[in-house]
C-alpha cells in the first residue's frame, strides 16, 4: 500500500488529533493499526538470517502460494531476542499481534496452519503486542509481561522488530517525521540546540559527552559550511545496538541526522556504516533514496528553505575508524589514522570545518525528544544522566540479545532479570562491558547503577554497550588475552605507546595462556616480568595515547587484574587454567585402562612427547608435552583426559 | 589478442570528480567489482585523482576490506566476535586453517578457498558462527565444520 | 595580548593560538621530540614531547597543542619522565642492538633519547620487527628493521619534495614505511634526493656507503685515481670535523685528498664553469623561439628524474646538459687522464658531493656509456669525513703545514651552483656578457640572494631583458610549474634544484641541519664569490685552455657530443 506522497506529507505534519475521520482511517492502515488482509513478518536482519530467515520467508511464501491465501509478507527488524531466531510474527485483521521464536522453515507449514485455524502453539509463541481497535488473544501474555521486555523501556527501540524498515509510510503513520517537520518549520537552530541541552542528552558511544553542547560549539563556529557526520562503524566484537538500529528502524535514524544538521546549521550529512553491515548498508541507503523521492531530503524541504543532503558513506572496515578524528580522515579518504585533539573536530574536522559527529544511537533519541519535549526525556533514567541505554547482551547469558533499560538500571537487573542470568546449575564469574577496550567486571559490582559517572568511580566504562556474560567455565584471562590479540590487530600504529604497548601487552597475555614445548629459564623470566610490567605499561598507555584506542587497551587487563588476581596468579605460578579453557595449560594423561595401544596419539603428536609400544598403554612426558590437546582429539577409545 | 573490456577505466569513469574523498569509494567499486585491487588498479587510480600512487597503496594496505590478490571460489568467513570465540571460533579457524593450508586473508593455490576472520557478524545469539559465500552456518562444531568443507570441496571438484 | 603559563613554576607569556612546544622553545625550554620538524606539519605521533597540564586528564603533546587559555604545565615531572622513559622503552623493545654495528652509531637520535632518559636495563622484552633490508638503490639504504615510524621521511617526501617515494602502508604492529606497491627502492619514483635521510632519526634510511669499496684501488699503485669534490662539500665537511658552519675548507681539501691517496683532484665547479659556457651558448640558440617555458635547468640530477617522471611535457624546455660533475668526470677521463697516466694501468674517477641524486645518476645507463661509467665511485660529504677520521689526519696541521702542491684544476663562477640561485646567477653573467659585450655588475642581483624558495630578477640587457627565477624543493617547484603553465609567470630562464636550499643541504650533507647552519653554508658560498677575482665562467683560464685546447666553440661539434644527453618521460613509474 503506497499513499501518495501529499497525503503521507499532511499525516506527517498534522497532529493526529486534528485530522478528519478518513485520514486517521489511512493513518490506521499506514501504521497497520489496522489490516486488511493478515501480515506475516519476518525479521531479516543478520541475526534472523544466520538462523535461517531466509529459508523462513520462502517457506512463508510457498505456503502462502500453494494454499492461494491473500496476506501480506514484509521484512522487519529484530525485537532484541537474538537467541530465538528466526523471530516471526503474524497478525491477522482484527487481532493483536503474535510473536513466534525459532520459526525455522520447517516449521511454517504447520505453525501458519495452526494460526489460520486460530490456535496458538504454546511452545514457539513469545507473546502479543497489543494495539488499538485489536482483539487481544486470550491465553497469551502481552509482551510487556514478559520478564524480557518488562523490565525494559523500549523508547528508541520501541519499533524495531514491529515495523517494516523500508517503509517509510508505516515510520510516519507511527508518528515519524512529525518531529522534523516541527522543527524545521517552528523552530531556529539555536531552539533545538537548547532544546537538546535541556533534555540532558549525553553521547551514546562511552564518554557521555553532552550532545547539546558539542553541537553548540560548532554551531558557534563560523564557517561557511558545517558538517554533521553519523558514526555507524561500529565493530566491537559483541556490540550491535548500532547495527539493529539501523536495520530495525533506519527513518528514525536518518529523522534524527535530519535534526542535528539543522540543529547545527548543517546542510551536509555523511553517515559512515561500516561496509561489512550489509544489511544496515541496504536499508540506510533504501531509506535515503526513499526521503530524496519524497521531497524530506535535498534542496528547500518542504519550502521551509532548509536544503539537506545526507550521503551513506562505507567504512572500509578499521576498528579505529570508531575514532571521530580516524573516521574524518577516513572519510576525507586518508588513512584512518587519530588526529591529536585539540583542535576538535566541533572546530576543524571534516575538510577542516565544523563538523559534528554523533553515533547512531544518540541520533536515534532525538526524534522522540523532539516528539515528546524535554521534560518527558528527563523523566526517564537519572537526573545527571537522563534517558535510556541500549546494551548488546551476549555470551554466556541464557538469552542473546537486545536490551533497552533507564540509565540507572543495574547489571544485575539487565543479567540476571532480564536476560535471565546463566544457565541453571552454573554461577556468573565475571560480565565484560564494552568490548575490546572494556571492562572486565565481577559479581560483587553486580548491584552498581549504570550510569557514566557510576562507572567512573570505579574505573569502569559502558564503552559501546556490549556486555559480554562470563560463567564459571570461562576463563576470564584467556578472554582478556583474546581483547588484547583483537586490540594489538587494530591499533592504527601511528602512535608509540599504542602502537608498541598493545602488541607487548598482547605477548604477555599469550605468554600467560601458553605453554612452550620446552620453556627456558629466560622466557620463564620474561612471562613473570611481563605481568609486572604490565601495570605500569598500562598506566602510561592511558596517559600519553593519541585516541581512544590507546588511552583504553589496557582497560581489560587493568580492571581483571585489579578484581581476578587470583586467575592470573593461577596461569602465571601454577600454570593452571582454573577453568581449563586454556588448553596449553591444561595436564594431558592417558587412562591406562582404556588405552588400547593404537598409538595413533603419539604419531599424532606434535612434540613427540607421547611414547610407549604398539598394543600396550602408552604415556604421556609431561615435560615434553606443549598442550595442544590433539591426542584428545585423535584418541578413539576416549582414554585422553586432563586435569 | 582479443580486446579486453577496460573494467577499471570503466569504474574510473563513474567518479569523474578528481576529489580525494572519492578515493575510497573508487576503490571499493574496484574491489566489489574485480574481487581485489589490481597494481593497474592503484596507478591508475592515482593517476585520476592526482594522487601519488604510493598515497593509493598506503590507504589500500590500512583497510581490511581492501585485498590485493582475488579472492577465492568459496569465501570463508568465521566471526570470531566475542562470543564466538567464547564459543570455540579459535579452534574453527585454527582447523580451517590446518585443513586448507591458509591464513586469515590467503587463498588456497587451486584458488578454491579463502578465509577471512571477522570481528563480528553479529550473530552472537547463534556462535560460532560463519559464512560461506553468503551462507550461514551456526553453532558449528569441529566435526561439522569439517563436513561442511568437504562438501565444498566436493562441490568444487566437480 | 600573550597568554600567562605557569611552566615548572616559572612564568612565561605564549602567543594565542601557538602551541605549547613553540612557547615553550621560544623561552629555550626544551622538551625531546621525534615527530616533530619545524618545516613539517604536526602529527602528534611519537607522545615523546608529552607534558602534564594541570587539570587534564591524559598528558598532552606539547606539538599540537594550542595554548588557548591560561595554562600550569609541568614538562619534566615524574609522571612525565616515566611516560617518556616508557615510551622510549617500548621502542628499544622493538629495535635491534646492534648500535655499535650501525651507520648511525653516535648519530642516532633514538641512542641518545635512551641515554638522556638514562635506560639501562631491556625492561621491557618482546618480539621484534623483522623485514628485509632494501639495498637496491644505489643512493639510498632502508632497513626496516631499525625504522620507528616516526613519519618524518614520509612527510619530508611528500610536502616537501612532492615525491611521495615513502608512504605508510598496513597498520598497526604491520605497519611500514613503504613504496607503493611495496616496490624496491630502485624499481619506485624515488629521487634519491636523500631528503628522507637527513631527517631519519635512526638508522632505518641511510645512503649507500661507497668509500670502503674505494680502498684497495687507493693503495694501488698501478691505478690513477682521480676525484673531484663539489663547491657545497667544501663549506660544509668541516661542521663534522669540529668547526663551525660556514667555514671554507676548499683549500685545505685538495690537499687533504691527496694525503688520502688520490693521484689528481679537480673542483666539480670546473664543470659546473664549462656546463654555463655551453648552458649560455644553448640560451643564444633558442632565443626567439616561440614557447611557453623558460630555458630550465638540468644541472640537479634529483630534479632531472623528477621531470622526466612528472613533467615529460617539459623535457623539451630543458637544458640538454648533463651535470656538473657529469661534466667535470667526462673531462677527468676524457682529456686530464690521458695526460697524467705514466704508466698507469687503470683510472679510476671520484666525486665527492653532497648530493646523494648522484650516486644514483653515476650507476645510470646513461651516465655508463658502453658499461663503463664516467664516475666510478660517488662519496658523500658524510663519508669523506669518515675518510678522515679512519685516516687520522690532522686537519689543523695539514693547513699550516703542507708544502705539497696538489695538482689540481679550479673552478670559479661555478663554485655560486652549490647555493640555491646560484646557478641563475653566474649564467645571467654570462649571458649579459653574450647579449651586451660587457661584463654585468655582480651586485646588481643582490636582492637574487635572498633566503627563500622561489627568486625572481629582470635583468636589462641593452635593449632586452632577461627574466630569471630560481626554485628549490620540488614541491616549490612543482607549485611554479603550475604558474608558468597557467601564464601567471613567464620568465626566460629558470633554475630548479630539488632540495631545500639547493645543494649544500644536498642528501649527502651534515645531518639534520638546522637554519642557521644552512644560511651559514649558503654565506660561505656567497662569500667565495663575493672574494673571488674571477667571478665568471668565461673568465676561468682553465676553462679558456679547455676550450682553446680542446673543445673548440662552446655549443661546437666536441662540446655537444661529449656534454649532451637525451631526457626521456617515464611516467609509467
Amino acid at each position: 500500500m503506497d499513499p501518495d506522497k501529499e497525503l503521507l506529507l499532511r499525516l506527517a505534519q498534522t497532529d493526529p488529533s486534528g485530522l478528519g475521520r478518513e485520514e486517521r482511517e489511512h493513518l490506521a492502515l499506514l501504521s497497520r493499526q489496522v489490516l486488511e488482509q493478515p501480515l506475516i513478518m519476518v525479521n531479516s536482519t543478520t541475526s534472523g538470517m544466520v538462523a535461517g530467515a531466509g529459508e523462513t520467508w520462502r517457506a512463508v511464501e510457498h505456503y502462502l502460494e500453494e494454499r492461494n491465501i491473500g496476506a501480506e509478507i514484509r521484512e522487519t527488524g529484530s525485537i532484541g531476542l537474538l537467541s530465538e531466531e528466526p523471530v516471526l510474527s503474524v497478525q491477522l485483521p482484527g487481532r493483536t499481534r503474535l510473536f513466534f521464536r525459532r520459526v525455522t522453515a520447517d516449521r511454517v507449514p504447520a505453525l501458519l496452519d495452526d494460526i489460520f485455524h486460530m490456535v496458538i502453539p504454546a511452545e514457539l509463541v513469545i507473546g502479543q503486542l497489543p494495539g488499538n481497535r485489536q482483539e487481544t488473544w486470550s491465553d497469551i501474555r502481552n509482551l510487556d509481561n514478559i520478564p524480557f521486555f518488562a523490565l525494559q523501556s523500549r523508547i528508541v527501540l520501541e519499533h524495531c522488530g514491529i515495523i517494516d524498515p523500508f517503509s517509510l509510510a508505516e515510520y510516519v503513520g507511527r508518528g515519524g517525521y512529525s518531529a522534523f517537520l516541527s522543527v524545521i518549520r517552528r523552530y531556529t537552530f539555536s531552539e533545538v540546540c537548547n532544546l537538546v541541552i535541556r533534555s540532558g542528552l549525553r553521547g551514546r558511544s562511552g564518554g557521555g559527552f553532552p550532545t547539546g553542547l558539542k553541537w553548540k560549539t560548532a554551531a558557534d563556529t563560523p564557517s561557511d559550511q558545517k558538517y554533521l557526520i553519523c558514526n555507524a562503524e561500529e565493530s566491537d566484537p559483541g556490540a550491535f545496538t548500532d547495527r539493529y538500529l539501523m536495520e530495525g528502524n533506519p527513518f528514525q535514524l536518518l529523522e534524527g541526522i535530519a535534526i542535528a544538521a539543522y540543529a547545527i546549521g548543517s546542510n551536509r550529512a555523511y553517515i559512515y556504516i561500516r561496509s561489512e553491515l550489509k544489511d544496515s548498508v541496504k536499508r540506510i541507503d533504501h531509506a535515503i533514496r526513499e526521503l530524496r523521492n519524497f521531497g524530506l531530503l535535498g534542496d528547500n524541504i518542504l519550502d521551509s528553505g532548509y536544503n539537506l543532503q545526507i550521503s551513506l558513506r562505507k567504512g572500509p572496515g578499521a576498528f579505529v575508524c570508531g575514532e571521530e578524528t580516524a573516521l574524518i580522515a577516513s572519510l576525507e579518504g586518508r588513512r584512518g589514522m587519530p588526529a591529536p585533539k585539540p583542535p576538535y573536530p566541533t572546530a576543524t574536522g571534516y575538510l577542516g570545518r565544523p563538523t559534528v559527529v554523533n553515533n547512531v544511537e544518540t541520533l536515534s533519541n532525538l526524534p522522540g525528544i523532539i516528539r515528546k519535549g524535554p521534560d518527558w526525556f528527563r523523566s526517564i533514567g537519572q537526573k545527571d544522566c537522563p534517558g535510556t541505554k541500549i546494551f548488546s547482551i551476549s555470551g554466556r547469558s541464557r538469552i542473546t540479545g537486545l536490551v533497552e533499560v533507564p540509565m540507572g538500571t543495574t547489571f544485575d537487573v539487565i543479567v540476571n532479570k532480564i536476560t535471565g542470568g546463566v544457565e541453571r546449575g552454573r554461577e556468573l564469574k565475571a560480565v565484560h562491558v564494552g568490548g575490546p577496550l572494556g571492562y572486565m567486571i565481577p559479581p560483587a559490582l553486580m548491584d552498581l547503577e549504570i550510569t557514566y559517572e557510576n562507572l567512573k568511580k570505579h574505573q569502569l566504562g559502558m564503552g559501546s554497550g556490549g556486555i559480554l556474560v562470563l560463567d564459571d567455565r570461562t576463563c576470564v584471562v584467556n578472554m582478556v588475552r583474546y581483547f588484547t590479540a583483537y586490540v594489538d590487530k587494530q591499533s592504527c600504529g601511528k602512535c608509540i605507546p599504542c602502537r608498541e604497548g598493545t602488541r607487548r601487552m598482547a605477548e604477555v597475555m599469550e605468554r600467560i595462556c601458553s605453554r612452550p614445548a620446552d620453556e627456558p629459564d629466560q622466557s620463564a623470566l620474561d612471562r613473570f616480568r611481563g605481568v609486572l610490567e604490565m601495570e605500569s605499561l598500562s598506566g602510561v598507555m592511558k596517559d600519553t595515547s593519541l585516541c581512544g584506542l590507546g588511552q583504553n587497551a589496557p582497560n581489560p587487563v587493568m580492571s581483571s587484574l585489579k578484581y581476578f588476581r587470583e586467575e592470573y596468579e593461577a596461569h602465571v605460578f601454577d600454570r593452571v587454567c582454573p577453568s581449563n579453557i586454556c588448553t596449553q595449560l591444561r595436564s594431558w594423561f592417558i587412562d591406562v585402562d582404556l588405552c588400547t595401544g593404537c598409538s595413533i596419539c603419539a604419531k599424532r603428536c606434535p612434540a613427540e612427547a607421547i611414547i610407549g609400544t604398539p598394543r600396550h598403554p602408552y604415556f604421556i612426558v609431561q615435560e615434553k608435552c606443549i598442550g595442544c590437546g590433539i591426542c584428545y582429539e585423535v584418541c578413539k577409545f576416549s582414554a585422553v583426559y586432563y586435569k | 589478442m582479443p580486446a579486453h573490456p577496460d573494467r577499471i577505466g570503466d569504474i574510473i569513469a563513474r567518479f569523474p570528480h578528481v576529489r580525494r574523498n572519492s578515493l575510497i569509494p573508487l576503490l571499493q567499486a574496484v574491489q566489489d567489482e574485480l574481487g581485489y585491487i589490481s597494481e593497474e588498479a592503484i596507478v591508475r587510480i592515482g593517476s585520476h585523482l592526482s594522487l601519488p600512487s604510493s598515497k593509493v597503496y598506503g590507504l589500500a594496505t590500512f583497510y581490511n576490506q581492501f585485498t590485493f590478490s582475488p579472492g577465492g571460489k568459496y569465501h570463508i568467513t568465521v566471526c570470531n566476535g566475542s562470543a564466538c570465540h567464547l564459543d570455540g571460533a579459535g579452534r574453527l579457524v585454527e582447523e580451517i586453517k590446518k585443513i586448507l593450508d591458509i591464513g586469515d586473508g590467503e587463498t588456497t593455490r587451486d584458488r578454491l578457498f579463502s578465509l577471512e576472520v571477522q570481528s563480528c557478524l553479529g550473530a552472537c545469539g547463534q556462535s560460532p558462527v560463519m559464512a560461506i559465500n553468503g551462507t550461514y552456518f551456526s553453532g558449528i562444531t569441529v566435526k561439522r565444520l569439517r563436513e561442511i568443507i568437504n562438501q565444498y570441496l566436493e562441490d568444487g571438484s566437480r | 595580548m600573550g597568554i600567562r603559563l605557569e611552566v615548572n613554576g616559572r612564568e612565561i607569556i605564549a602567543e594565542k593560538g601557538e602551541t605549547i612546544l613553540s612557547a615553550l622553545s621560544r623561552h629555550g625550554m626544551h622538551v625531546p621530540t621525534i615527530c616533530n620538524l619545524k618545516e613539517l606539519s604536526p602529527t602528534g605521533a611519537c607522545r615523546m614531547c608529552v607534558v602534564e597540564v594541570e587539570g587534564l586528564e591524559n598528558l598532552v603533546p606539547a606539538c599540537s597543542f594550542p595554548v588557548e587559555g591560561e595554562l600550569k604545565i609541568k614538562t619534566h615531572s615524574s609522571r612525565v619522565l616515566r611516560a617518556r622513559k616508557t615510551n622510549v622503552e617500548l621502542l628499544l623493545s622493538n629495535h635491534p642492538d646492534d648500535c655499535l654495528y650501525c651507520e648511525r652509531n653516535l648519530s642516532c637520535e633514538l641512542q641518545s633519547l635512551a641515554e638522556h632518559l638514562h635506560i639501562r636495563e631491556r625492561r621491557i622484552p618482546g618480539k621484534k620487527r623483522s623485514g628485509g633490508i632494501d639495498r637496491t638503490s644505489p643512493a639510498i639504504v632502508l632497513d626496516p628493521a631499525k625504522c620507528i615510524l616516526c613519519g618524518r621521511c614520509v612527510r619530508v617526501c611528500g610536502e616537501i619534495m612532492a615525491t611521495s617515494t615513502l608512504d605508510f602502508a598496513g597498520r598497526g604492529n604491520e605497519l611500514k614505511i613503504s613504496t607503493s606497491l611495496a616496490k624496491t627502492l630502485d624499481e619506485s619514483n624515488c629521487t634519491a634526493c636523500g631528503q628522507c635521510l637527513n631527517v631519519c632519526p635512526t638508522g632505518a634510511l641511510t645512503e649507500n656507503i661507497q668509500f670502503p669499496g674505494l680502498e684497495p684501488h687507493l693503495s694501488d699503485p698501478k691505478a690513477l685515481v682521480m676525484v673531484q669534490y663539489t663547491p657545497a662539500v667544501a663549506v660544509s665537511l668541516g661542521e663534522l670535523l669540529g668547526y663551525r658552519p660556514g667555514t671554507d675548507l676548499g683549500k685545505t681539501i685538495p690537499v687533504l685528498l691527496r694525503r688520502l691517496g688520490f693521484d689528481f683532484v679537480v673542483e666539480s665547479s670546473l664543470g659546473a664553469d664549462v656546463m654555463i659556457m655551453e648552458q649560455a651558448a644553448i640560451f643564444q640558440e633558442r632565443k626567439g623561439q616561440e614557447k611557453p617555458y623558460p630555458l630550465i635547468t638540468s644541472s640537479c640530477p634529483a630534479w632531472v628524474q623528477f621531470c622526466e617522471m612528472n613533467f615529460p611535457e617539459l623535457l623539451p624546455f630543458l637544458s640538454p646538459l648533463r651535470s656538473p660533475a657529469q661534466i667535470t668526470g667526462i673531462l677527468m677521463k676524457e682529456r686530464f687522464a690521458g695526460q697524467l697516466m705514466h704508466g698507469k694501468k687503470r683510472v679510476i674517477s671520484v666525486l665527492v658531493t653532497s648530493c646523494t641524486a648522484a650516486k644514483r645518476e653515476a650507476k645510470s645507463g646513461e651516465m655508463t656509456p658502453q658499461g663503463i661509467p664516467v664516475i666510478d665511485f660517488v662519496l658523500t660529504t658524510r663519508e669523506l669525513a669518515k675518510m678522515i677520521r679512519l685516516s687520522g689526519l690532522d686537519l689543523e696541521k695539514l693547513q699550516s703545514g703542507e708544502t705539497e702542491a696538489p695538482v689540481m684544476i679550479h673552478g670559479y663562477a661555478g663554485k655560486l651552483t652549490a647555493a640555491a640561485g646560484g646557478e641563475a646567477e653566474c649564467l645571467t653573467r654570462s649571458i649579459y656578457r653574450q647579449e651586451t659585450g660587457s661584463e654585468m655588475d655582480p651586485s646588481k642581483l643582490q636582492r637574487f640572494r635572498i633566503h627563500k624558495s622561489y627568486r625572481e630578477a629582470t635583468v636589462k640587457t641593452g635593449k632586452g631583458s632577461l627574466r630569471i627565477g630560481a626554485v628549490n624543493g620540488l614541491a616549490e617547484a612543482v607549485r611554479l610549474l603550475e604558474e608558468i603553465r597557467a601564464g601567471r609567470t613567464q620568465l626566460d630562464l629558470l633554475e630548479v634544484m630539488a632540495c631545500p636550499d639547493g645543494c649544500i643541504n644536498g642528501g649527502g650533507q651534515p645531518l639534520r641541519a638546522r637554519e642557521q647552519t644552512l644560511r651559514a653554508r649558503t654565506k660561505a658560498i656567497f662569500d667565495l664569490d663575493n672574494g673571488a677575482e674571477i667571478r665568471t665562467a668565461h673568465h676561468n683560464p682553465d676553462v679558456n685552455r679547455l676550450y682553446k685546447d680542446y673543445l673548440g666553440q662552446s655549443g661546437g661539434e666536441t662540446s655537444r657530443s661529449l656534454f649532451q644527453t637525451a631526457f626521456t618521460g617515464r611516467k609509467d613509474n
